[in-house]
């Protein structure tokens, strides 16, 4: 800061200032043990690096001042994702772009709720470098990868200096860009259970505009049903900025269970969400009409994993 | 410090001594002075920086040029052919006004080659999500989306129809 008189007018010096690059060192390791002992030798002055379109405009607001940039693009893995026929789980490699999952033609005909997601997550300059393992790391409310993930009852894997662990990704988000990693952990895996036959699903992402806009919420509804079309047997609500934290609608979930699939069972559904989530005002929106959208929103993408289930078992 | 990169450069062997923290778009404009490149937002947002990183539009605001080591860069500057004719998609932008003051073409028309790399019959939903982060503040996007579609193979094939109908009219 200069000191300089009252008057002085400071928008313009300013707005170059907070482009610029401050200096580091840039590592590239090439597995993740080298990567974490790089971590562990500089400590708070090291940042993890993937996609880099977060920590590069942290760095350059000065939000962020780390002094080494250690790289997880050259670790070795699978670059997209990949689908086991044995087991039916999905995995998704942390530094697996949000382009590559919105591609994957498995994402897009097993996990519609995914693909709604990802293809909607900034522009497609964006998405050919930003992860899903930065993306869930970030922790912000309204992280686009993080709800239907959630909603398909993720569970992922960590590799840190203390070795191995594994946990759902629902308790892995503890406050507004906060999450359970400790100095030197990094985010390994994304692993997808098996979904249940005759399952549907969908995700919104809801703000003025779809792409390149924080949402003023997102809304991912997965929906399973029993042999007969209509009674659901489990249901998955979660939403994304309706709480400091990505969060889950369970009471509307334990509702929906047992009962027969319509417009008036995803109607009371979605005012039961609407009551458990915690929105707060922002500038994007006030409070009560984004109450009133997460009822509006659950039941609209409750209807469409319903039409999914439909289409995809070629029935009406 | 600093550290040696190769990269392939508008398809020239390019080799040059960077600093880590410098992007892609310091590294084109301001030390390779390729000026095509423009620097709008500098945060991903306007889409003024892209460039094509082995065939993937990129925001170059945002990418950092130790990471294009091995890799082909391609920028506004390497469109046209050696012989300075303009590649079909820039003349397209000339030809249906998808250029006024001109801030945000070199970003779309890289976008845009992009798409129709991968899609070369691309739909009119398809080139609006390829060019959703590329901002322009004078065109009102008809004239680019216009642009951009009549180069596309489906484009081509329906103009062919219609000069020949249009012969027979005549
Ligand atoms: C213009 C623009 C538009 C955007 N639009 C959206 C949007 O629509 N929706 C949305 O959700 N987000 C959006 N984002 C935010 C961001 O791009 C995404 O969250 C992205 O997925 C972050 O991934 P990255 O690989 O680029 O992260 P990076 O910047 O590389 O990393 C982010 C943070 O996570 C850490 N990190 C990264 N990977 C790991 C790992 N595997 N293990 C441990 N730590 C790790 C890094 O140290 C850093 O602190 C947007 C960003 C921009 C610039
Ligand atoms: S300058 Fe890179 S996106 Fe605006
Ligand atoms: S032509 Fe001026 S910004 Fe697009």
């Amino acid at each position: 800061m200069s000191g300089g008189s009252r008057c002085t007018p400071m928008t313009l010096p300013q707005a170059i200032e907070e482009v610029d690059m401050r200096r580091f060192t840039y590592m590239i390791p090439k597995s993740l043990d080298e990567a974490i002992s790089m971590h562990v030798a500089h400590g708070e002055r090291a940042k993890y690096i993937a996609g880099g379109t977060d920590i590069l405009i942290k760095i350059k607001e000065r939000k962020a001042a780390p002094d080494y940039l250690i790289s997880l693009k050259h670790i070795l893995g699978p670059d997209r994702p990949l689908f086991s026929q044995e087991t039916g789980e999905l995995y998704i490699g942390a530094f697996v772009t949000h382009r590559r999952i919105e591609t994957s033609k498995t994402v897009r005909t097993r996990y519609p709720i995914l693909h709604d997601a990802v293809k909607n997550i900034g522009s497609v300059q964006i998405r050919n470098v930003a992860t899903i393992g930065g993306n869930l790391v970030n922790a912000v409310p309204s992280a686009d990868g993080a709800i239907p993930l959630i909603a398909l009852d993720a569970e992922i894997r960590i590799h840190g200096p203390k070795g191995r662990r594994s946990m759902d990704l629902l308790h892995f988000f503890l406050g507004p860009g906060q999450c359970d990693l400790e100095t030197g952990e990094i985010l390994t895996e994304i692993l997808i259970p098996p979904v249940l036959p005759r399952t549907g699903s969908a995700y919104l992402k809801f703000g003025r505009r779809q792409a390149m806009e924080l949402p003023l919420l997102g809304v991912g509804v997965v929906l399973s049903l029993e042999e007969d079309f209509k009674t659901c047997c489990r249901a998955r609500i979660a939403l994304g900025v309706a709480a400091p934290t990505p969060m889950r609608a369970i009471q509307a979930e334990a509702f929906l269970n047992g009962k027969p699939v319509d417009e008036k069972t995803l109607e009371e559904a979605g005012k039961i969400a609407a009551e458990e989530s915690r929105v707060r005002d922002s500038i994007r929106g006030v409070a009560w009409y984004r109450r009133e959208m997460v009822g509006v929103l659950v039941k609209r993408m409750g209807r469409k994993a319903l039409q999914r289930i439909h289409e995809t078992h070629g029935r009406r | 410090m600093g550290r040696d990169v190769s990269f392939v450069l508008n398809g020239l062997e390019t080799h040059i001594r960077i600093e880590d923290h410098w992007t892609l778009l310091h590294l084109l404009r301001e030390e390779l002075g390729l000026l095509g490149t423009k620097e709008g937002c500098g945060s991903g947002e306007c889409g003024a920086c892209t460039v094509l990183v082995d065939g993937m539009a990129v925001n170059a605001c945002l990418y950092l040029a130790a990471e294009i080591d091995g890799r082909t860069v391609l920028t506004i500057e390497g469109m046209e052919a050696p012989d300075g004719t303009l590649h079909p998609l820039q003349r397209a932008f000339v030809k249906h006004g998808g250029i006024q003051c001109g801030f945000c073409s070199p970003g779309m028309i890289l976008s845009a080659k992009a798409l129709l790399d991968e899609r070369p019959d691309a739909d009119e939903e398809a080139i609006k999500a390829a060019i959703a982060g590329n901002i322009c503040r004078c065109t009102g996007y008809v004239q680019i989306i216009e642009s951009i579609r009549s180069v596309t193979r489906k484009a081509e094939e329906k103009v062919k129809v219609m000069a020949w109908q249009a012969d027979e009219e005549t």
